[in-house]
């Protein structure tokens, strides 16, 4: 009985069963529909290393397969990085991105579409995922240079909470005024990159992305009780053994790497990352031993299931998958908020 | 023995508490009284080594407390503070077995768990062990934190002293609930090797349960000792700015302060 209660093994082996149905699904309907022994087959061939030669054999290795995987990924990291920052700040309602890891990267992508085309920058499939980091990084690193200059330099998470506003409306005003500059097709490519896109998906993407992920949240994993004291207090945390000074560090950087190579790769998704924390608190607490690992799973799981709805409601088009999380995510989270009753 | 040797606390350059030496023994319960101000609170962080002293040291069984590791320190050394809120749901059982984190590493011992059932039902806090910390009220929490703090440090350490700060542990309890918990806490006394130190308001129940008092006025230790050496109508008068009126409880040889 308590050893179920504190790992929550069952609720985690629903969550992973339907994990496993949405990728199924999400890797069967698209433009073309693959029908299960097709999926097999095709599956088959890979593994065992056979180039496919037709077109729908290219589509589904190439294409279908790899993003379907990416969505995991990117999802299992903005679930683990919303839990993570959390926890972290003591405040249900931040976001992964809160300290400037996305909009950081969104705007060193967006200095990518404008200037890479201006100044003949080689515009392989490096670049942008590496402006995008860098960016990222970039703004992380001025959220906590200018919020740790006060005192003893350690930084206060309201400050750090403010600072995050602040560089993050700097950084959304940047990629404004590079809009506002750019050509029609740079200025359509940065929309697009900020309302975040999964078909730039590849087997490289896909083996980065996962690697970080799954690093990110194996280490998240180690710290998961220490997190759990921290959303007690600072001072109990100290008092029950927790370097927090130390502990604080260790889960914003998880949160930089994790968030900001999953943006890097698919631009800014929005609310997954605030939602399924929430979701998943509902159902069994706020014990992070099993939050982080169940945000990982459920956070794969509905970004798979977004990507499908983005893919099949306009289809052979499809939506960008960040206007999907938020129409989805807004009414989840408003509904949550007021069925819930947060104490803030 | 917990020792403070001539500790001295800044802030800004401002001496929150100065100078202070006192020696607080196992067995026995040792309670600060003094103004809003006086520096009880930061007495206790410094005590309890949250906050570094500027000056001065602090021991525990004749070590300084500075160089034992925080993972240590948390096996034999709990703190009660004041109004602990959290923004998650959180059960009232996850909180207690907090205090058992500092005890096991990835998952709780068979006895940690048994320790945890022990605290709830001595705290009668065990029939709201499922509720979710946040919808208690500001008593039931208070509860939930003695029994959290309390399991902490709830068996004996082999070779080292048990040590246990309560800052203002009776805000938000009634009555019933203060006299019981004073008795619990003497009654914890009882294994020898707990050394208690704690903030009181209330001189009364200082004065009922402490086996010493120490008296804080801006920042000093301006008395220490028994009752009826601390609790002086001068030292009353020049801590608090008021005039006692010093009654005795019938039937009893204790006395009891008025104040008009």
């Amino acid at each position: 009985m308590s050893a179920s209660r504190s790992t929550g093994s069952g609720l985690l082996a629903v969550l992973t069963a339907l994990m496993a149905v949405t990728a199924i699904a999400s890797i069967r309907f698209g433009a073309i529909d693959f029908p299960l022994h097709q999926m097999w087959t095709a599956t088959g061939a890979i593994v065992s290393g056979h180039t496919p030669d037709t077109l729908d054999g290219r589509i589904f290795a190439e294409l279908r397969l790899p993003r379907a995987l990416l969505c995991l990924f990117v999802g299992a990291s903005l679930g683990v990085g919303g839990t993570l920052m959390q926890a972290l700040f003591r405040n249900p309602i931040v976001e992964p991105g809160l300290v400037g890891t996305s909009s950081g990267a969104a705007l060193g992508a967006s200095v990518f579409f404008v200037l890479g085309t201006v100044l003949h920058v080689d515009a392989g499939p490096w670049t942008l995922p590496v402006a995008a980091c860098i960016g990222g990084v970039l703004a992380t690193w001025l959220v906590f240079a200018l919020a740790g200059t006060g005192g003893d330099g350690r930084a206060s998470i309201v400050m750090l909470l403010l600072t995050g506003l602040a560089v993050n409306a700097l950084c959304l005003s940047g990629i404004g005024f590079l809009s506002y500059i750019a050509r029609d097709p740079q200025a359509r490519s940065i929309v697009f990159w900020n309302l975040g896109t999964l078909s730039g998906a590849t087997w490289r993407s896909v083996f980065i992305v996962g690697a970080v992920t799954t690093a990110g949240t194996g280490a998240a994993m180690l710290y998961a009780k220490q997190l759990n004291a921290l959303m007690i207090g600072e001072e109990e945390a100290t008092y029950l053994g927790v370097n927090v000074r130390r502990l604080k560090l260790i889960i914003l950087a998880i949160n930089v790497a994790i968030v900001a190579v999953a943006t890097a790769f698919t631009g800014v998704i929005a609310f997954v990352g605030l939602i399924v924390p929430h979701i998943l608190r509902m159902l069994r607490g706020a014990d992070n031993r099993f939050l982080i690992v169940a945000s990982a799973i459920f956070g794969g799981t509905l970004l798979s299931l977004a990507d499908l709805v983005a893919r099949v409601s306009l289809r052979p088009a499809e939506l960008p998958i960040g206007i999907v999380t938020s129409v989805v995510g807004v009414p989840v989270f408003l509904t949550l908020l007021r069925r819930r009753r947060y104490v803030f | 023995m917990v020792e403070a040797d001539g500790v001295t606390f800044r802030v800004a350059g401002r001496e929150l508490i100065a100078g202070i030496s006192a020696r607080f023994e196992p067995g026995k319960l040792h309670l600060l009284i003094g103004a809003n101000g006086a520096g009880k609170s930061t007495l206790i962080k410094v005590l309890a080594r949250l906050l570094p002293p500027a000056l001065g040291s602090v021991r525990y069984g004749g070590h300084d407390v500075a160089h034992e590791t925080d993972a240590s320190l948390a096996r034999r050394r709990a703190v009660l503070s004041q109004a602990i809120e959290v923004a998650f749901p959180l059960s009232v059982r996850e909180v207690v077995a907090m205090g058992r984190y500092p005890h096991f590493g990835a998952r709780a011992s068979s006895e940690d768990e048994a320790i945890v059932g022990e605290v709830m039902d001595y705290f009668d806090v065990t029939d709201m062990a499922e509720r979710s910390y946040p919808t208690l009220s500001g008593g039931e929490k208070q509860r939930v934190n003695f029994a959290r703090v309390l399991a902490q440090v709830w068996r004996p350490v082999p070779g080292r002293e048990r040590v246990l700060f309560l800052d203002e542990p009776l805000t938000f309890l009634d009555i019933g609930h203060q006299l019981d918990f004073m008795k619990k806490v003497r009654a914890t006394l009882e294994a020898g090797d707990l050394v208690v130190i704690g903030v009181l308001h209330d001189l009364n129940l200082a004065a009922r349960f402490a086996d010493r008092l120490l008296l804080l006025d801006r920042g000093r230790l301006v008395a220490a000792g028994t009752r009826d050496e601390v609790l002086t109508r001068d030292h009353i008068r020049a801590a608090f700015g008021v005039e006692p009126v010093v009654t005795m409880v019938p039937g009893t040889d204790r006395t009891h302060l008025i104040f008009e």
